[in-house]
């Protein structure tokens, strides 16, 4: 409950100013985005904008059922930052090294349970504007959950935002373009290159000339 | 009534036949596509209750609300251009300008006010970058960072400037701000519809190649007639004047509009972003008060003040 109400005053109070007043998002087909879970969104990923800018789009009541799926490496490596991602940003750790029974365990249960994750299948924050390699967590995740449908989203212009090792972020538009919903195929390869030339059709769409409809 | 809230109330009317026009036009004629006009009217209603309700307040809320304009009109303007990754500082220096722009104003400073942007900061810039070191594209970059806080926030600036000129009782600055911001919004209207209904002649055909010579002359020309009549009434112009003013403001309107197609061309983009639906982004807005504004300021400021 405490946590609950500290997460909607971080929202209100710092995520949602800087997002929508200091840089600002320009939202296309925002239509395409589930009202409600299970659903995994799938992003680039360049900054650690990325993660308040994709939350940013659900309502504040339907923040609390998503979850961003992070390193634990990274996010757990110590106490505050861990009390902070786990129960301000919300995060479910999984880990990149492997070696537990199953890393995907805690995903599958909050899928299960009708909560949307966001997921950067590069695995990290890659070079500018680079579609890195991505990794099949994903396709293990919708193997074992196939009715669940997976929404691809290129973000652009939060590496000018915030880049690694910066602080402030610098006051510009982030372009959002949300692509059409993708479902499970048991062919691994067929199913990773699929939501690779989504990603990259939608990169298209966003960088390019955005002449009338 | 005091004069400023008749003339807003005159804008009131004019923004409610426009949408009593269009919906007659979507129930009579339903086969054609009116929703671009839909929403450009509606974006309107938008721009113009803000704008009224900041002519209405108090000078500093007022002022707020320009440098507001500014920020995102400039936020715009830097999402278009490519930067560097070297450019955060500088950049993050523009937009500390934006403040202390419109503090300047605030105080009335008028003659730092007139240097800061394009003398003070215009130098600190490239020193600033020299910092970063980065030398490829230097001189492009400046350009870049220059030209963009130029426009989007010392030129735009001259509207705010006018609302702290001296009052003499029944003129005030808001009333020039009104004739200024009307008169240009009224000139873009008008060179467009003179520009659809006549003339073959193109004045620019590589950069907007829908501008005609008689979309041109008729534009300025309307523009000019509507500030003779306005312009004892708002302004301390006598009529001549007036007439004058609104030449000047009719060309020069014109420029800002080709001048920013050019812009976005060279870019490669049709609009400058998707803040106001039906117009485009806030500089498609904004593009000829960048050029009418300095230039009717100084014309009045000469003459009266």
């Amino acid at each position: 409950m405490m946590t609950r109400m500290l997460r909607a005053l971080f929202t209100l109070c710092i995520v949602w100013p800087v997002i929508w007043l200091w840089l600002g998002l320009r939202v296309k087909h925002r239509e395409r985005l589930p009202k409600s879970g299970p659903a995994i969104v799938v992003a680039n990923h360049n900054s650690h904008m990325d993660v308040f800018a994709l939350l940013s789009l659900f309502p504040l009541r339907e923040q609390a059922k998503v979850h961003p799926v992070a390193a634990a490496d990274y996010f757990l490596r110590d106490k505050r930052m861990a009390w902070f991602a786990l129960n301000i940003l919300n995060i479910i750790p999984i880990s990149r090294e492997g070696g537990a029974a199953n890393p995907l365990a805690q995903c599958e249960q909050a899928l299960r349970d009708g909560k949307t994750l966001i997921l950067f299948p590069e695995g990290t924050r890659g070079e500018p504007g680079k579609l890195a390699p991505l990794k099949s967590g994903l396709w293990h995740l919708s193997q074992s959950m196939p009715e669940v449908p997976i929404i691809p989203v290129w973000l652009r212009g939060t590496e000018q935002v915030m880049a690694k090792g910066n602080r402030i972020p610098l006051p510009l538009f982030i372009d959002v373009t949300i692509g059409e919903t993708l479902r499970f195929h048991p062919e691994k390869k067929v199913f990773m290159d699929d939501l690779k030339q989504q990603l990259l059709m939608l990169q298209q769409q966003t960088t390019g000339n955005h002449p009338h409809e | 009534m005091m004069l400023l809230e008749k003339s807003l109330a005159v804008i009131f009317a004019l923004l409610l036949v426009a949408s009593v026009v269009n919906g007659l036009l979507v129930w009579l004629r339903p086969a054609k596509d009116w929703r671009e006009l839909t929403l450009r009217i509606r974006t309107w209603w938008v721009i113009i209750v803000l704008f009224s309700l900041a002519m209405l307040s108090p000078n500093w809320l007022a002022l707020t609300f320009f440098a507001l304009v500014s920020f995102m009109a400039l936020k715009e303007f830097l999402t278009l251009v490519p930067s560097r990754h070297s450019d955060r500082m500088p950049l993050l220096w523009l937009f500390i300008a934006i403040p202390l722009n419109y503090w300047l104003i605030g105080i009335g400073w008028y003659g730092m006010f007139v240097v800061f942007i394009p003398v003070y900061v215009f130098l600190f810039l490239p020193a600033r970058m020299v910092i970063a070191g980065d030398t490829q594209g230097f001189l492009r970059t400046a350009s870049q960072l220059h030209w963009s806080l130029m426009t989007t926030v010392f030129a735009f600036s001259h509207v705010a400037f006018l609302l702290v000129l001296p009052a003499d009782g029944q003129q005030t600055g808001a009333l020039l701000v009104l004739f200024l911001v009307g008169l240009t919004e009224f000139n873009d209207i008008a060179q467009y519809l003179w520009g659809k209904s006549l003339g073959r002649i193109k004045v620019t055909p590589k950069v907007s190649p829908n501008k005609t010579l008689a979309g041109l002359v008729g534009g300025v020309a309307t523009t000019a007639l509507l500030a003779m009549l306005l312009g004892p009434l708002l302004t301390p112009l006598s009529w001549p004047m007036a007439l004058l003013a609104g030449v000047i403001i009719g060309v020069t309107g014109f420029c800002g509009d080709v001048v920013m197609s050019a812009i976005k061309r060279d870019i490669g983009v049709k609009d400058s972003g998707t803040l106001l639906p039906g117009h485009g982004g806030i500089l498609d807005r904004l593009d000829s008060l960048i050029f009418t504004a300095p230039v009717f300021f100084h014309f009045i400021r000469y003459f009266c003040y």
